[in-house]
């Protein structure tokens, strides 16, 4: 893409430093962000990209350093600050009231009123709809939240930037949670908003998005700038080396699988969703020992739904299961995890850490009530704490001590708590649904060798990911959901891009 | 880089993270008295003499100290019943209802079961008040878990029943000979005995502050209540059985009220008659916020409570001050602990990083 020449800087930080207690998550950053540009920012996790970004969204305040935005120097002491000079932000959980509609989601907090404080919700509607069609955006104004997909949602968190007059937008790991489709249909819109001189600041995991989307690229490390790019003169690896401080394998290395006896049995399963609807239709499959089951399929198919079944999350309408010849359709999670199951769950957020417990107090949290972190009732913290230094040591959290809240981590550094967790009992089942959302290229490398060496000694397992490469690189076999069904169960032989992604679309094998 | 920080980190946590845990409910109080005596002057008192009465009738002597300690004992257990539920992220408002309970049900083992040594008959009546409280308690824990009832509706629903039930006891089949409505008096062996001017009952309830703390802190429950509290998601994935918890922890919860109860009639009034502690269930909510629902924390925030209205005769007497003054004050506390925003505010606390709650909600 052709740039003007020297577009203005809209927003500028000149050596900014951010430290919380025990890290300095931050040490003298500068950036400059061009009016009509996108600027992506690389980093592992933990090297500081959200906290630059909610620096510059008032949401923290910088200890040294100073912020400009258009040529005016700023100090911001909330999101009100940086909104009223046009500064937006889309958060990757969304501050969205899920049973409003999208108009009134949008007009919270800056309500338009009639005479006498009367919402005017029919004005609003107007201007979500004048916006959604300025930029292509395609959202109803009357659609309740709720109803909406992920991909939706976050359009309308775009929309309320845009309707607070935002022209300098932050989006910190939008595409984490969408679809290849809906993050696609994101960079469009992306383009479309800079065409309109909108600027973008953009945070991805995703080298392959950040050399299709982004004008120049940023790289922070531990908290420092190491280095910029522009796309057109890198590569994937470059970008990699450049964030991760070496080369980095992108790729699997693994034998073939050696297979065994059929671990996890699944038979004509039926469950309903959250809102009584039944999506898991009647889903067949195995996964034997020692080899990787990878489930490819648009979201919302019913993967969600399976997951939480054979976990005993969510009881079966319908249908069996099976671990290891054992019937366990209803059993209570508790029971499927002494069975030696392992669970990376979708949410993180949601299932998989308690937020204000510290990190250690998160590693136990399926068998705190074993030894050696209990006997009897009575829990030992020093070898809860031992075994959550060790994890940290192994896993590469980054963190102050293994006393600090999970809440506090790096979105990544959560993530990679979990894995650690789930990959540190004896498994015989891991079933791992997107197990490397939101992390680091370099540690996607060490968990994908981590879930090999797991096969490898004989666990079998089942992958749950949006990332058909992901799927693809790691599955021994491919299975393809589809409607609520595993249409087709391919070798990964047989499994190319193209026959995987029509069967995913929903047409009929050849 | 990282794990270098570590000592520092958790050496400043102790003492900087103790005052932060304190210094807002001490705001809070001192804010609480300094209304009260700007209440004062206006209608025409003198503050200063207001106050000198209050801690003359509530440290003053042996014997206000004494008082102090006894009016704290029922608060302390109805602040430890709040704030247990509440880890479990679960509102007990019935904790009058569960105390009232604990208290007829204590006095009907005192009175009536005869023949047996203190030494039995005590702990008896004491625990049986206690069960009372708890199985009441439980009733709201199993509703929510079998019928979705909220338990702020339920435990208020089964506060106005335990009024009626606990009166048509006292006025009925357990009525004492004469016209009062109430029962008869506890037997000598069943008698919570005091120790000088020092009530016996407050160290049991300073101990079961420690068992409460115990528990939530070091074992295997406390952790299933803690994280069914925080994330009964997480709670529901770890294996946990989050009705269980719900029904155990409304009875430990309505256990702890209804020892208050207990110990009030086996300890000070020797028997239960109705209207007896008003209110109570309802200042065990002042005390566990005071507290930060902290099990220890309610230990002071107890005795500041119990202090002030062991010492509100004593100003009304002296000083020509409406002890409601004091209810005035109690609820200004509550509503500066609630609304801690203010506090904080007044501290320069704003925006300041240790407070800032998880803004990573993403993914990011
Ligand atoms: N509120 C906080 N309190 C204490 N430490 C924090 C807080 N927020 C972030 N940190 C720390 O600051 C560092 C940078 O975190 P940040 O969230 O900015 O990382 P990131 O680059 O966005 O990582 P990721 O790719 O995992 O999202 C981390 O070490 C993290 O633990
Ligand atoms: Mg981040």
């Amino acid at each position: 893409m052709s740039k003007q020449t020297n577009p203005p800087i809209v927003l500028e930080a000149k050596g900014i430093t951010k430290r919380f207690p025990g890290v300095l998550a931050n040490d003298s950053v500068d950036l400059q962000l061009h009016k009509g540009e996108i600027l992506a920012f690389l980093g592992e996790n933990g090297a500081g990209k959200s906290t630059l970004m909610n620096m510059l969204y008032g949401l923290y305040r910088p200890n040294e350093g100073e912020i400009w935005i258009k040529g005016e120097k700023v100090e911001m002491s909330n999101p009100r600050d940086a909104i009223d000079r046009g500064v937006g932000m889309v958060h990757q959980h969304f501050q969205l009231v899920p049973v409003m509609t999208v108009a009134e989601n949008v007009m919270l907090g800056s309500e338009i009123t009639r005479g006498g404080g009367v919402l005017s919700r029919r004005k609003a509607e107007e201007r979500v709809r004048e916006l959604s069609h300025q930029y292509g955006l395609d959202v109803d104004p009357t659609a309740v939240v709720e109803d909406l997909p992920v991909g939706m949602q976050q359009r309308v968190e775009i929309i309320k930037a845009l309707y607070r007059d935002a022209d300098i937008l932050i989006l910190d790991e939008p595409t984490a949670v969408l679809t290849p489709q809906e993050a696609n249909e994101l960079f469009r819109i992306m383009h479309d908003l800079t065409d309109e001189g909108v600027s973008i600041i953009f945070i991805t995991h995703k080298l392959k998005e950040v050399l299709n989307v982004a004008d120049t690229v940023g790289v922070l490390r531990r908290g420092k700038i190491v280095g910029s790019a522009k796309p057109a003169e890198s590569t994937q690896e470059s970008l990699a080396e450049l964030m991760v401080g070496r080369a980095v394998l992108l790729r699997v290395d693994k034998e073939k699988a050696d297979a065994g006896a059929v671990v996890l049995k699944v038979e004509g399963l039926q469950a309903f969703d959250d809102r009584k609807q039944l999506i898991l239709r009647g889903a067949d499959f195995e996964v034997r020992a020692g080899e990787i089951v990878g489930i490819a399929g648009v979201q919302g198919n019913g993967q969600r739904e399976l997951v939480e079944v054979l976990t005993g999350l969510r009881t079966a309408v319908n249908g069996r299961v099976w671990i290891e010849g054992q019937e366990v359709t209803h059993f209570s999670p508790r029971k499927i995890t002494e069975l030696g199951v392992a669970h990376i769950p979708e949410d993180r957020e949601k299932h998989g850490l308690v937020m204000p417990y510290s990190l250690a107090d998160n590693m136990v949290l399926n068998d705190y009530y074993q030894k050696p972190y209990a006997t009897g009732i009575i829990m030992h913290q020093d070898a809860i704490d031992a075994h959550g230094e060790q994890l940290i040591e192994k896993y590469d959290v980054r963190t102050p001590s293994v006393k600090t809240p999970a809440s506090s981590l790096s979105g990544g550094n959560k993530q990679k708590v979990i894995v650690a967790r789930e990959f540190s009992r004896p498994t015989k089942l891991l079933i791992a649904a997107q197990p490397t959302r939101g992390i680091d290229v370099g540690s996607i490398e060490f968990i994908h060798t981590q879930i090999v060496a797991q096969r490898d000694a004989g666990a079998a397992v089942l992958l749950i990911s949006a990332e058909l490469d992901e799927v693809l690189s790691l599955a021994d076999r491919v299975a393809v959901m589809f409607d609520g069904r595993i249409v087709k169960i391919l070798p990964i032989a047989e499994a190319t891009r193209e026959r995987v992604g029509l069967l995913m679309a929903g047409s009929e094998d050849a | 880089m990282a794990t270098k920080k570590k000592k520092d980190s958790s050496e400043g946590m102790s003492i900087g993270r103790v005052w932060r845990a304190v210094s807002i409910p001490l705001v809070s109080v001192l804010l609480a008295l300094l209304i009260g005596a700007i209440l004062l002057l206006i209608s025409g008192a003198s503050p200063m003499e207001a106050y000198q009465a209050l801690f003359k009738g509530s440290f003053g002597s042996m014997k206000a100290f004494g008082r102090t300690l006894e009016k704290s004992t029922p608060l302390i257990l109805g602040g430890l019943a709040v704030a247990f539920a509440f880890k479990a992220g679960l509102f007990n408002i019935g904790g009058q209802g569960q105390l009232l309970v604990g208290a007829i049900t204590a006095a009907y083992i005192g009175f009536a079961v005869t023949g047996l040594p203190l030494i039995i008959h005590l702990p008896l009546a004491l625990f049986a008040g206690s069960l009372a409280g708890a199985l009441y308690a439980a009733i709201s824990g199993a509703l929510k878990t079998y019928t979705g009832a909220h338990e702020v509706i339920t435990t208020i629903m089964l506060n106005y029943i335990a009024i009626n039930l606990t009166d048509y006891f006292a006025n009925g089949p357990w009525k004492d000979e004469g016209i009062i409505a109430r029962t008869p008096a506890v037997l000598e062996t069943a008698v919570i005995p005091a120790w000088g001017f020092v009530p016996i009952g407050f160290f049991i309830a300073v101990l079961m502050a420690f068992v409460t703390w115990y528990l939530l802190e070091r074992t295997t429950w406390g952790y299933e209540i803690k994280t069914t509290g925080l994330n009964a998601f997480a709670a529901q994935y770890a294996g946990i059985k989050v009705p269980l918890i719900i029904i155990m922890t409304m009875g430990f919860s309505g256990f702890l009220a209804g020892m208050g109860g207990a110990i009030e009639t086996l300890g000070v009034v020797g028997r239960y008659q109705p209207g007896f502690n008003a209110g109570l269930g309802f200042d065990g909510i002042t005390i566990a916020l005071l507290a930060k629902t902290h099990p220890l924390g309610v230990i002071p925030a107890a005795i500041l409570v119990g202090a002030m209205q062991a010492g509100s005769s004593q100003m009304q007497f002296d000083a020509d001050v409406p002890f409601q003054i004091i209810d005035v004050i109690q609820a200004l506390m509550l509503f500066f602990v609630s609304a801690d925003v203010i506090v904080r505010w007044l501290l320069g606390r704003r925006g300041e990083d240790g407070d800032k709650v998880s803004l990573g909600t993403g993914w990011g």
